[in-house]
């Protein structure tokens, strides 16, 4: 509308004008929508393809197979483990870093002394590669031969008197409860040794979220807290009743980015287990690059990618979509 | 004692409260610095001194031994200095070609906006999400097929791609605080598209460039799996998947694979060192508005 409006108070060579720049402005973005359509859609569409044919070794294979490949994977107890890992990785992961992040946003903005530095501490390990991460954490759980002879951060416990502390962390092969359910091929529960990774995770990622409450907290006006306080609210009811509320938002933010981090996962484990000990901290992004590209399996491995995705468009495309109605409402 | 609880009744209850939150702060200190207390005294520990029983003590003597082992090589391990220079000719090209392409999709998509930019958009920016497993495949034909596998060009091809979508979301959000009114003066005084650019935005977008270049630059040094998939020959290796190889090789040499993660995160943390302020910028561009 403002468009027509532009156009038609200007002399017709302008108009001319306007038409040329705007040819322009679609040349210049059409190599990325190119680029995007072809890397993004185009190859996904590809491997969707892969998914349903039976191309195994070498040479590829074109004779079409249905979604025999997904029941396949399906029904393979090491792909069940997988998703029983991410399930537990993603929970304990996302839950921690909401929880860590917003308790020290709120310490940080409680006017203390030192808070950029406290601040730049908590983020800085965001800075780093997953590799870096998964290296230095993969020695700080390395159990050594404990109680007796430890390493790492079992060897601090017992330093410092607190050996009980010490257990067998990336090599526990535990799953706690563990049960068995009939027509399930893993056992249900939580996988011990994936708990140190969510360790290194959290260490990694709760920082970020932190910086994003932060910038929450600071666009929240003091005056509608001052009201609550002049009212005889308490700390804990203004923070309740204000302060959560209008952080809702960033959480669902986070929950977003942090969960589709988390879902393709793959740096992180590879380096501080490999999948150890058994398939017991083992995820799909793992499984994918293990059976596409060791065993040659690639129409199954396309098949978990093609899973994978489909979990993350389920949580990211509804916010996508959501954030483009309320932007175009602006 | 009472007395000066009676003459201040608030202040002990505050300090108590100032107890609290700096115990747990620092608690979380100790937490995120106890990583960095390790990597640093192995790394500057000499092979002598390296003892798993011992590991949490200060060096007795500071040595380079480790970082000599871990940058140039030796008795089994592959020095990471090839793959250094592979990672900086990787990492330069991708961030400058980045920066010019998100600027330019960010300035048609926020002031030439045309039927349907918006679900542009949002196609452009689902890339940002997909899990890299979902194209590896057809990636690497492809590559193949235009003899660009395992060669660093193909890399920095593929990076420049699937940085699209955040260049484009930052350069986006950025422009769009630039107001219409400038743009539209500009059209007034008859300049045209890359007038506009060229005399309007770019002058105004130097910490829109600092903001993606940082972002590109430290996610790209960091970036593992296309590394590790597109560069299957060792000679072509970024950091990060030399790193990983240090790491799995046979002889578990803990004073050369710290020296190894302090050399690949130096790059990215000095960055963060120095323009903090822009990294963090980036940070939260990438959760959207937030």
């Amino acid at each position: 509308m403002r468009q027509a409006k532009t156009l038609s108070a200007h002399p017709a060579r302008r108009v001319r004008w306007m038409h040329r720049d705007r040819a322009i402005a679609l040349a210049m973005i059409a190599p990325s929508a190119l680029a995007i359509a072809v890397f993004v859609y185009g190859f996904i569409g590809w491997t969707a393809y892969i998914s349903m044919t039976d191309w195994r070794g070498l040479t590829m294979s074109t004779s079409f197979v249905g979604f025999d490949n997904y029941l396949t994977i399906f029904n393979t107890g090491r792909f069940q483990t997988n998703i029983r890992n991410l399930i537990v990785f993603t929970a304990f992961f996302l839950a921690s870093c909401l929880v860590i992040g917003l308790l020290l946003a709120v310490l940080v903005d409680s006017r203390i002394r030192a808070e950029g530095f406290f601040r730049s501490v908590y983020i800085f390990p965001m800075a780093l590669s997953f590799i870096v991460t998964g290296v230095v954490w993969q020695w700080l759980f390395a159990p050594g031969n404990w109680p007796n002879d430890p390493t790492g951060i079992n060897l601090l416990f017992k330093q410092s008197g607190l050996g009980f502390l010490q257990a067998a962390w990336t090599t526990d092969t535990n799953v706690v409860p563990g049960w068995r359910i009939e027509g399930v091929r893993t056992r249900i529960g939580i996988p011990m040794a994936m708990i140190p990774v969510v360790v290194a995770a959290v260490w990694q990622m709760s920082g970020f979220v932190m910086a994003m409450y932060l910038a929450g907290l600071r666009g929240i006006p003091e005056e509608i807290k001052e009201a609550a306080r002049v009212d005889g609210a308490t700390e804990w009811q203004v923070f309740r009743t204000i302060t959560l509320p209008m952080l809702q938002p960033i959480t669902l933010s986070a929950v977003i980015i942090l969960g589709h981090i988390s879902l393709k996962i793959f740096d992180l484990i590879v380096t501080m287990t490999g999948g150890a000990p058994g398939n017991n901290t083992e995820v799909p992004g793992l499984y994918m690059y293990e059976i596409t590209f060791k065993a040659n399996k690639f129409a199954e491995g396309a098949a978990v990618a093609m899973v994978m995705l489909v979990v993350v468009a389920l949580l990211v495309a509804p916010y996508l979509i959501y954030n483009r109605r309320t932007e175009v409402e602006r | 004692m009472s007395s000066v609880a009676i003459l201040a009744p608030g202040r002990r209850r505050i300090r108590w409260s100032r107890v609290v939150i700096y115990s747990i702060m620092i608690a979380f200190l100790l937490f995120f610095l106890l990583p960095v207390y390790l990597l640093l005294i192995t790394s500057f520990k000499s092979f002598d001194q390296v003892s798993l029983s011992r590991m949490w003590d200060l060096p007795t003597r500071f040595s380079l031994e480790s970082f000599d082992r871990a940058w140039n090589g030796g008795e089994g391990v592959i020095g990471m200095r090839g793959s250094f220079w592979n990672s900086v000719q990787l990492v330069v090209p991708a961030t400058v070609i980045s920066c010019i392409l998100g600027s330019l999709n960010g300035y048609v998509l926020s002031k030439w906006r045309f039927p349907g930019s918006e679900t542009l958009f949002t196609l452009i920016l689902f890339g940002m999400f997909i899990p890299y497993q979902s194209v590896l495949v057809p990636l690497v034909e492809v590559l193949r097929e235009i003899r660009l596998y395992a060669t660093i060009p193909g890399l920095i091809l593929v990076h420049v791609v699937y940085g699209i979508p955040i260049t484009t979301l930052i350069f986006r959000n950025y422009y769009a605080t630039v107001p219409n009114e400038l743009v539209e003066a500009g059209k007034i005084d008859g300049a045209d598209f890359f007038g506009i650019y060229r005399h309007v935005m770019l002058p105004l977008s130097a910490p829109g460039f600092v903001v993606v270049a940082i972002w590109q630059f430290t996610s790209i040094w960091n970036e593992f799996l296309f590394g590790l998939i597109i560069t299957n020959d060792p000679q072509l290796r970024p950091v990060t998947v030399a790193l990983q190889n240090l790491s799995g090789s046979q002889f578990t040499q803990w004073n050369v694979q710290m020296a190894g993660a302090l050399l690949v995160a130096l790059p990215p943390l000095l960055v963060y060192i120095f323009l903090g302020k822009y990294f963090l910028r980036g940070l939260l561009a990438g959760s959207l508005k937030g």
